[in-house]
């Protein structure tokens, strides 16, 4: 498969257990999946579905029980320790609920962080991490510290240093769970020009409104989907009416 | 209350109007006695007329009032199928919907975990457009501020219908 033309993800069969006989917990139970480049998709879920173990699984932060899984075109399932790291630093962003910033870094030291790790020159690193900021509006706070900043904030910063390597897809776990119905908002937003600008994200949330801004919607219990939804149709009320404008 | 819910309590059998006023009861809890106890009567004489419900003598008491038993025409039987299938939420009518899923398992001609995942699709596609809207304007905006009261509504809408989902997933579990 080409890196160019083929699914950005593509997972067959998927399985993570845990523990054997009686206790044993399949927390991910043959999941099939495609994202396709510019795509973004929801994976939405109750607590305990194992919405969060796929997306480890996906992003490579953990080894699959069973099933194969490409990322980018390259197989990962079997992949070396090493090369999949090298993979992860590369080709992969992640945004975690709780940002997980280092606080003793002031907030463009974190975001050029990942292009220092990948070998970037200090000065591309920077300049890199500089457009970004600007890009999720925060270059005023360059020089902070995270813990001087809202948790809104802060989170842009970790989606600024999830793309600092322009990776091929972008993984987010619950990442309006720590946020209010501002932050929310601005993140959605955010999420929304980088939509447009051909990023690939895949987004797991008990949060409807940020499912309901994904293209393509999927439900997951007890480790397997249950059913995929696409968002981009019409509906049959009108805004003005729920707000109880019309006669 | 919505005549077609008389009209779906009827699928299941023939029945009574104190029957059906008997089912409402137990559907509806303490929030039924909001229901004039004529309503149900008036509704069925109303549905009568429009051909949806044929009243026939049934085997009670000769003389109680009662004993007139209501069945559905075909008419009716099709409008309450079309009904069951008909997805809208243009104000929360929780009671209608709630009262469509008793009515649709009861009488055994629709599946609640079918109607409920319509009712979700739609409602996502409504948290949708009304996100997109408040995305669209100035956090903390007048506009803004008025779209996320929608935004807000529609998410406790979605969260009931996890609720439907859970507990009618389980009731469909032990029949």
């Amino acid at each position: 498969m080409n890196q160019s033309d083929g699914p950005v993800v593509r997972a067959r069969g998927l399985r993570k257990y845990y523990g054997s006989g009686e206790g044993l917990v399949r927390a991910v139970d043959g999941i099939d999946l495609d994202v396709i480049r510019g795509e973004t998709v929801a994976v939405m879920g109750p607590s305990g579905c194992g919405k969060s173990t796929l997306l480890h699984l996906l992003g490579g932060l953990d080894r699959p029980t069973a099933g194969e899984l490409w990322l980018a075109g390259q197989r990962i399932d079997e992949m070396s320790e090493r090369a999949l790291a090298q993979l992860r630093r590369s080709d992969i962003g992640f945004v975690f609920q709780a940002f997980q910033l280092m606080d003793e870094l002031t907030v463009l030291e974190n975001v050029e962080l990942p292009a220092l790790l990948a070998g970037r020159s200090p000065r591309a690193a920077r300049r890199r991490a500089a457009e970004l900021l600007g890009q999720v509006g925060l270059t005023q706070r360059t020089a902070h510290l995270p813990t001087a900043l809202s948790g809104g904030q802060r989170q842009r910063v970790a989606i600024a240093r999830a793309l600092a390597n322009d990776p091929a897809i972008v993984f987010a776990d619950e990442p309006t769970g720590n946020l209010d119905s501002v932050a929310t908002t601005e993140l959605l937003r955010l999420f929304d020009a980088l939509h447009t600008g051909g990023l690939t994200l895949v987004i797991v949330t008990h949060d409807e409104r940020v499912a309901a801004t994904a293209d393509r919607l999927i439900a997951m219990r007890d480790g397997a989907f249950v059913g995929g939804t696409r968002l981009t149709g019409g509906t049959t009320g009108s805004l003005s009416r729920l707000a109880g404008l019309d006669g | 209350m919505q005549q077609e819910v008389l009209l779906a309590m009827l699928a299941k059998e023939p029945s009574a109007g104190y029957q059906l006023r008997a089912r409402l009861d137990r559907a509806l809890g303490s929030l039924g006695e909001a229901i004039n106890a004529g309503h149900v009567y008036v509704q069925l004489g109303r549905l009568e007329k429009a051909g949806l419900v044929a009243r026939r003598e049934g085997t009670g008491t000769p003389d109680g009032p009662d004993r007139r038993v209501y069945e559905l025409t075909s008419a009716g039987q099709e409008r309450v199928i079309e009904w069951l299938g008909e997805v809208s939420w243009p104000r929360p009518d929780l009671a209608e919907f709630h009262l469509k899923l008793i009515a649709a398992a009861t009488a055994r001609i629709a599946d609640p975990l079918s109607i409920i995942d319509g009712q979700r699709q739609e409602l996502l596609r409504r948290l949708r457009d009304a996100q997109r809207a408040a995305m669209a304007e100035p956090a903390r905006s007048d506009a803004w501020l008025l779209l996320e009261g929608i935004v807000l509504r529609l998410q406790a809408d979605l969260r009931w219908l996890e609720a439907c989902e859970g507990t009618w997933t389980e009731r469909k579990g032990e029949r």
